[in-house]
């Protein structure tokens, strides 16, 4: 059994290591056409990874990032495209600000409650388009989408001075939340930074997914409905209750997606809130094969990319473009979607000669043993 | 039945091969394969195909129109070697193929369906259409460039199908199941439209398994059976009888059971069910039946007279419109198909692809697949991953599943062993009343000997089954009382212990009802395997 787990791990690696090595050469035609070194970006990037504040930047971004992925890949496991992250997380980011700017609790219900805000504002927003597709049969896809405009339009609307919002200059704020609802972070000291505290959310969130998924009745019911929809649903999975769960819970975790910055550093809700972080994390969920683990690594590679790129703008004796870093995450995309698919077909058609020839050698062994006359023979070796 | 004499074919002289197959061996994880199939179709006539569902005529068919490589042998076109990796290679050495579901754009005219595609032969406009003109003339195909698609019916539709494929310069057609959605005069119709077509020098295959048709239509006979060729036949030296014969083989294991263990407890109790499809009509109506502990209800009947509906409502896909399903008394009408599994439900689904495995995942996942709330795969909330595992080995042992290790995928083990390990997973939960769908179809011998004792053996302590195949021999075989569906209704009962598969073939197409009893036909029938009916399917 060994062997078979070798093979599987090389399949399941194949694919995201065939996409990097084809974003870092397309990349490296992109600069060459250009007239620029083909290496040195990647050389400067690589040398930010020695500097601890950098590091600190890549694991906050990442564990954004990672949150996010993990509300696309839950919707993946169902056979559902959540592409309303982006509007979950912003939604709830902004409701918890409000209501962190507006009460004030101890901290040790302040948090709890703030959290909780950001779930069930995330999971209300998406269980709009779970709840359309289960009786109207509205796709989640283009309901979700809809909803990303309908939030966007929303936020604007309830961050305006005269609603719930707090003009500060030109831009428009939550107002700033009480500090019981702060999360501090660990400081690392003054030249590097402090890591958020919810970074340890993500963590947690991880360890969730992957129990909740492969150790529960509800995960398998899950996975079953996702691979199959009609086998679930012969098993007494029920396909409607599914689908409705799966989306509250996707738009539950977008929810949270937002808080280790908000909580760990923001503390207000503004006009400068990341935007297109949820779609950004369905990359991010592809290149990790909505793997808790393969999501982790993917995660930190895209806030790499981010953060690192950020030195190619001082770069000597001339800078280089920081788009060279976009340039890549948006080839790996494209490659991953490729590279995934040519890795499943190539394991199939392994797979399948394997099978052929330990069929081809027992129709021998039997042929050579039969002695039930010729037909039955051909019945046995034509399996 | 409905053997015509085929004198309207041509004469039969040496005619030159256009296609030939040699040695076609196609190994595929799941399903059952080719296995070195010979065939040769000469010039100019129409050479029928037959066998079972699932004897492997679609899979050589697909290995003929380039959709799929075979893993050996060679394909031969008109005296050369030729090796398809796509339709349009195929298409290139003149093979066309009409599929059994039309593939037409319904809102486009028959002149654009036609050069859809290939728009460089002749152009989209005047040229094409003198082109369809002049084809539909040559061969009386009637087909009006500028109708609509949407507005024609069935048998015009197949006519565009096979327009559209002459059009593209195909000298060999296939035909799949053509004559499967036509009503007989029509039929007639197509086959006037192909004895044009061979007398054109063109040559047909035509895949069926309804054997009065192929022996009225056909020059040529191949039978498949189990994924090999088992014979060639000369159509007006056989009869229907004989290729049956060839079709089923006779050799299979007989499915009969011993002395009747039916008792008088009733288990399952359908009273009055009433389906209703979209808009109001009835796809079950007045269904009503016992079945007993240790007894094994056989429902025969042509495919799609509501035996999927049945099987639905009673594992609770589908919610009863009227009428009520008591298990051992307790009514169930109203449950969730989960909770008619936990009660003691065991379902061998008919499609055990689309409904009773998760192909990419292992053997283990799979066993818990239906009976994820119970032990040994749960404990409570949790799943039980080392329970399940190791139920998993004792099935793999129990019911000799072969297989390399419970780790594989459930779509790289063959079609008999993954039925093994579904009847095992149903049977570990200890049933009170199984459903069992076309258990053995396309398996081999020796796991449909296998599955037959399984079955037997539950019967005997007490389970209920319900029986549902297409393969009559094994309904008489295996049951202690038979119904007929004919329509969504029950429409005839029979004695398995003296019914013979004609005199069941007959109420299954609607001209017998009630208690069908058996007249004693001459010493014919008695013991060999009986010819499954023209019309089964």
């Amino acid at each position: 059994m060994k062997k078979f787990d070798k093979e599987r791990l090389l399949l399941a690696a194949a694919g995201p290591v065939m996409a990097l090595v084809a974003a870092i050469l397309l990349t490296s035609v992109v600069l060459l056409v250009s007239g620029r070194s083909p290496i040195e970006p990647y050389v400067i990037m690589g040398e930010q990874l020695a500097f601890s504040d950098v590091q600190v930047l890549i694991v906050n971004q990442a564990s954004l990032y990672y949150i996010a992925a993990l509300a696309v890949a839950l919707g993946f496991r169902m056979n559902l495209f959540n592409i309303g992250v982006d509007g979950q997380y912003r939604l709830a980011a902004m409701m918890t600000a409000v209501v962190g700017a507006n009460i004030a609790l101890p901290a040790f219900l302040q948090i709890p409650l703030l959290l909780l805000v950001a779930v069930l504002t995330g999971a209300f927003w998406a269980g709009i388009a779970g709840v359309l597709k289960v009786t109207r049969g509205v796709s989640e896809v283009v309901a979700t989408i809809m909803l990303n405009s309908i939030a966007t339009a929303l936020i604007l609307y309830l961050t305006q001075a005269d609603t719930w919002g707090v003009q500060v200059g030109n831009n428009r704020t939550t107002g700033e939340m009480h500090t019981s609802g702060w999360i501090p972070g660990i400081d690392l000291g003054p030249d590097v930074g402090e890591v958020y505290g919810l970074v340890f959310l993500a963590v947690v969130l991880g360890v969730l997914y992957w129990l909740v998924l492969n150790r529960t009745r509800f995960g398998f019911d899950l996975r079953a409905s996702g691979q199959s929809p009609e086998a679930a649903k012969a098993s007494g999975a029920d396909a409607k209750r599914m689908t409705l769960t799966a989306m509250l819970i996707s738009g539950g975790v977008a929810g949270l997606s937002g808080l280790p910055l908000l909580l760990g550093d923001a503390h207000t809700y503004d006009l400068s809130f990341p935007a297109t972080l949820g779609f950004t994390a369905i990359g991010i969920a592809l290149l990790g094969r909505n793997h808790p683990g393969g999501i982790a690594l993917a995660a930190l590679l895209w806030a790499f990319l981010d953060k690192a790129s950020q030195a190619l703008d001082y770069a000597q004796p001339e800078p280089y473009e920081k788009e060279i870093a976009m340039i890549m995450q948006g080839v790996i995309v494209f490659a991953v979607v490729i590279s995934y698919e040519v890795v499943r077909v190539w394991g199939l058609r392994r797979q399948q000669k394997r099978v052929g020839e330990e069929l081809a050698a027992a129709a021998a062994a039997a042929a050579g043993t039969s002695d039930k006359g010729d037909k039955t023979e051909k019945e046995v070796a034509a399996r | 039945m409905c053997a015509i004499d085929a004198s309207s074919s041509p004469p039969q002289t040496e005619r030159a091969t256009a296609v030939e197959l040699a040695g076609i061996t196609k190994r595929f994880p799941g399903v059952v394969a080719n296995h070195d199939i010979r065939l040769r179709v000469h010039e100019g006539t129409v050479h029928a195909l037959v066998g079972e569902n699932g004897a492997g005529k679609s899979t050589l068919m697909k290995i003929l129109y380039g959709m799929q490589k075979p893993d050996e042998g060679t394909i031969t076109v008109g005296g050369t070697r030729v090796s398809f990796s796509s339709p349009a290679d195929a298409i290139a050495r003149g093979i066309g193929m009409v599929h059994q579901h039309f593939m037409l754009a319904d809102n486009l005219t028959v002149l654009e369906n036609v050069v859809l595609g290939s728009e460089k032969l002749h152009g989209i406009g005047g040229a094409a259409r003198r082109r369809i003109l002049e084809i539909s003339e040559r061969y009386g195909l009637g087909v009006r460039p500028d109708a609509l698609v949407e507005d024609l019916g069935v048998a015009d539709r197949q006519r565009v199908e096979i327009l559209k494929v002459l059009y593209r310069g195909a000298r060999i057609l296939i035909l799949d199941e053509p004559t499967a959605v036509l009503v007989p005069q029509e039929v007639d119709a197509l086959f006037d439209n192909l004895r044009e077509l061979t007398s054109e020098g063109l040559s047909v295959i035509f895949i069926s398994h309804k054997l009065g048709e192929v022996l009225s239509v056909a020059d040529d006979i191949t039978v498949i059976r189990r994924g090999t060729t088992v014979g060639t036949a000369d159509p007006k030296q056989t009869t229907a009888r004989k290729l049956a014969e060839m079709m089923v083989g006779s050799q299979l294991p007989t499915p009969e059971t011993a002395e009747s263990t039916v008792t008088d407890r009733p288990v399952l109790t359908v009273d009055s069910l009433r389906l209703e499809a979209e808009g109001g009509r009835a796809v079950l109506d007045d269904i009503t039946f016992t079945i007993h502990a240790g007894e094994v209800l056989g429902l025969a009947g042509v495919e799609g007279n509501g035996q999927t509906e049945l099987i639905d409502a009673l594992i609770g896909l589908r919610p009863a419109d009227s009428g009520a399903i008591h298990l051992e008394g307790e009514e169930i009408t109203s449950w969730a198909t989960r909770r008619r599994r936990e009660a003691g439900i065991g379902y061998i689904p008919e499609d055990r692809h689309r409904h009773a495995l998760l192909l990419d995942s292992p053997l283990w996942e799979n066993r818990i697949l239906g009976h994820v709330t119970e032990a040994p795969n749960a404990k409570g909330f949790w799943l039980d991953p080392k329970g399940a595992q190791a139920d998993t080995r004792r099935i793999v042992a129990e019911y000799d599943v072969r297989t390399p290790g419970i780790d594989v995928t459930a779509g790289s083990l063959s079609g008999g062993n993954q039925q093994k390990l579904i009847v095992g997973r149903e049977m570990s939960h200890a049933p009170r009343f199984l459903i069992a769908a076309h258990p053995t179809r396309g398996v081999d011998v020796g796991a449909q000997a296998a599955i037959w004792d399984v079955i037997r053996e539950a019967r005997r302590e007490g389970l209920a089954v319900l029986l549902i195949s297409a393969d009559l021999d094994e309904l008489i075989g295996l049951s202690d009382t038979l119904r007929v569906i004919y329509n969504g209704r029950l429409v005839a009962d029979a004695d398995p212990s003296s019914i013979t598969s004609e005199e069941l073939g007959s109420a299954m197409t609607g001209a017998a009802a009630g208690h069908l009893e058996h007249t004693e036909a001459p010493s014919a029938a008695s013991t060999a395997p009986a010819a499954p009916e023209d019309e089964a399917r």
